[in-house]
């Protein structure tokens, strides 16, 4: 039979163009997806709403970009903060070098207070101001200035009334954000801080100020730390591991099935690209149990190559050709290995629609890694094959490892 | 190659050994229960890793002197170097900061300091809420297999997945290894691996019992035995496989993963064992005992 050479260009250029992107954007996407804690250390913190308040997912959200406010403020970059219905907030803050200082950010949330002159005592509290109602207007010469509104009227003109004419300076902790001063008795709730340099700076103490107010109380349920040596440490280790892991598993494949082995390696490299896409496109964080679930898929993507070759192998002991022992045993894997497929989806799916976090996040990554998995490991290898059995390159039987002495006489 | 294992032959030896690591398992988790770790206890677990081998006599000191009466460390880490201290009081950051002062000055090194502070009720309800999301997952295996397959595939199936995950269980209480959260993980996964290692065997049973038509017990079984055979190699490679991703993470993976990779790698091996011999023995029983019903009643029919 003539050899095919167009179909083994093609071949080639398909296995370039797979390792050359693999190889040249790998290390941009893998920088790129975030790690959990366990993988690069950092701190996290478990909030719950105390008993006997109206907690609702608004309320909940409102009091998580508070909290995101307050981080924000205090210098902290990118704090990740989800809400976890019905009345838990979850903070973390991922990679910090600064151990005791994260610790202490995080380990309390920041208390907005009002002073009097001296700065020593507390004259009112962030819970003082109605919640979320400080807000940036403008006095009559178009100046920007912050408007606040207080709980209790009463309580403020009296404040207002005995520190006449004095500042009353506004803390964050032991962070002073401004001192403005009181001009007059302010009754009615509603007061107006002036004097602010820029409709920016005005935004800034707004928001502060409505971070100060927290809509909930709330308590610290659970903490967890870190240091981010140690998590390094974990990730290194798990990258070697799987280093190891893969070098094995393709050292297997090949010497095992040989030519398809090849492809399965090349689809299993596809595989593990593809999975990292997505992980990266869905923004999700990658975590031991996510880990857990890349493996089961690896293991998944290598069974569905494994199935096809038995099958096709199975069918040239029956004594048929390359080529049709490749069409049957690939119709026939085909069904296999999508019942095998759909079976463990549709467990993934119940797992992601009635799972929480942890669970949650080991069912997107094994639904990814599954779908991938019938993209590379089912598609792309099929197509493959086929490329070089079409060729007529590939048609003997020792290709896919099965001897002579095997074929049965029909 | 053909392997000339009658699986279905020994099927009564393979239940028995099957049985007995469950009533083991089942027996430990009742008399010694689990080795919970800190995620379903209340507490805090410190991990402190010194840079040097621990010198645990001292360190017990030094915490006995900061306040922490007959303290529960012991060593762990690679190298020995990791203090693990729990307690079941509420250690703070600035408690945290304390401890780790008085280690840095004690011991002239700059420890590192991993902390978990930890309300047990978080641990439990994700506990909780991952087996109910098994237990509805397994109600959909059930209902998806019932109809691609048959009702008794689908049952024979989720019988063996929780065969698996209790054989898992159970080791890792006869032996009291810790459990934590990411404990629930791995037994998610060999769920997930089990169903898919049962799930290519039984749609080799079904392909050859359409093809074979089998009446008689010995030409059921000899077509069960024929499936596994045919699918032996497949289930060998790719329990291979999975394993050398496993074992490697058991053997150079970090402390902090080790007892998550144990689980895998004896809940793979489980998941592949118990495909060949409690799912589909549990498959040709029941089938055979509806089987012979049938002729029985055929039989009164016809006279």
């Amino acid at each position: 039979m003539k050899v095919k050479r167009g179909r083994i260009v093609i071949f080639i250029v398909l296995t370039v163009i797979i390792l050359g992107t693999v190889l040249s954007t790998t290390e941009t996407i893998w920088g790129r997806i975030t790690k959990g804690l366990d993988l690069q250390g950092g701190f996290e913190v478990l909030y719950q709403a105390a008993p006997n308040q109206k907690v609702d997912t608004d309320i909940l959200n409102q009091t998580a970009s508070a909290i995101r406010n307050r981080i924000d403020i205090l210098g902290v970059t990118e704090p990740d903060i989800t809400i976890e219905p019905p009345n838990r907030i979850r903070v973390q803050i991922a990679g910090v070098k600064d151990q005791k200082k994260a610790r202490e950010i995080i380990g309390k949330p920041a208390q907005l207070t009002f002073r009097d002159p001296t700065g020593k005592k507390v004259l009112l509290k962030g819970t003082d101001l109605k919640p979320g109602s400080a807000k940036v207007g403008y006095d009559q010469s178009n100046q920007p200035l912050v408007e606040i509104q207080l709980t209790d009227a009463k309580k403020f003109e009296n404040i207002t009334r005995t520190y006449i004419g004095q500042p009353m300076p506004i803390y964050l902790d032991e962070n002073q954000l401004s001192a403005p001063t009181i001009v007059q008795a302010i009754p009615g709730g509603r007061a107006q801080i002036s004097g602010q340099e820029s409709a920016e700076a005005a935004q800034d103490l707004a928001s502060l100020l409505n971070a100060g107010a927290l809509p909930i109380k709330l308590s610290e349920v659970q903490s967890y730390a870190v240091d981010a040596s140690l998590g390094e440490e974990a990730l290194r280790d798990s990258l070697k591991a799987g280093a190891y892991a893969v070098l094995a598993i393709f050292i297997f494949c090949i010497g095992y099935y040989r030519l398809p082995g090849l492809i399965a390696v090349i689809t299993l490299i596809a595989y593990g690209y593809l999975v990292l896409l997505v992980f990266d496109a869905l923004n999700m964080t990658l975590t031991l149990p996510g880990l857990a679930a890349f493996i089961l898929g690896i293991g998944i993507a290598v069974d569905a190559n494994i199935i096809m070759n038995e099958r096709i192998r199975e069918e040239l002991r029956h004594g048929k050709s390359v080529r049709s022992a490749v069409k049957t045993g690939s119709r026939r894997s085909f069904l296999t290995i999508i019942d095998a497929h759909v079976t463990t989806i549709v467990a993934s799916l119940l797992l992601f629609y009635f799972g929480t976090a942890a669970v949650k996040g080991f069912s997107v990554s094994l639904i990814a890694g599954i779908v991938v998995s019938l993209l590379t490991a089912v598609a792309l290898s099929r197509i493959m094959v086929n490329l070089l059995v079409q060729s007529n390159l590939m048609n003997k039987p020792r290709w896919f490892n099965v001897k002579e002495d095997e074929i049965s006489d029909l | 190659m053909t392997y000339n294992i009658d699986f279905v032959g020994k099927r009564k030896l393979f239940f028995g050994i099957s049985v007995l690591l469950i009533i083991a398992g089942v027996v430990s988790l009742f008399v010694q229960q689990l080795n919970l770790g800190i995620d379903f206890v209340s507490g805090t677990r410190l991990d402190i890793s010194m840079g040097k081998a621990v010198n645990i006599d001292q360190s017990k000191k030094l915490l006995t002197d900061l306040g922490y009466t007959e303290p529960n460390a012991r060593v762990g880490g690679k190298q020995a170097d990791v203090l693990i201290f729990r307690t079941s009081q509420t250690i703070t950051a600035t408690k945290v900061s304390a401890i780790e002062d008085a280690f840095n000055k004690q011991f002239a090194t700059k420890v590192n300091i991993q902390s978990q502070v930890v309300d047990p009720i978080i641990g439990r309800e994700l506990a909780r809420n991952a087996i109910i999301a098994t237990l509805l997952a397994c109600v959909a295996i059930v209902i998806y297999v019932s109809i691609r397959f048959e009702h008794r595939f689908a049952i024979a199936a989720v019988v063996t997945l929780f065969y698996d995950a209790l054989f898992t269980i159970g080791i890792f209480s006869i032996f009291q290894i810790e459990v934590d959260v990411v404990f629930i993980a791995a037994i998610l996964t060999i769920i997930g691996y089990s169903i898919n290692d049962t799930i290519v065997i039984f749609d080799r049973i079904r392909e050859n019992f359409q093809k074979m038509q089998p009446k008689k017990w010995d030409d059921l079984a000899n077509m069960v035995n024929e499936s596994i055979r045919q699918t032996l190699v497949r289930s060998l490679n790719t329990v291979v496989t999975v394993l050398f991703a496993a074992l490697a993470l058991v053997i150079l993976g970090g402390e902090s993963i080790r007892n998550f990779s144990l689980a895998l790698v004896l809940g793979l091996i489980s998941g592949a064992y118990s495909s060949i011999f409690i799912a589909s023995q549990i498959w040709i029983v029941w089938t055979w005992k509806s089987m012979q019903k049938k002729l029985e009643s055929a039989k009164r029919n016809f006279v």
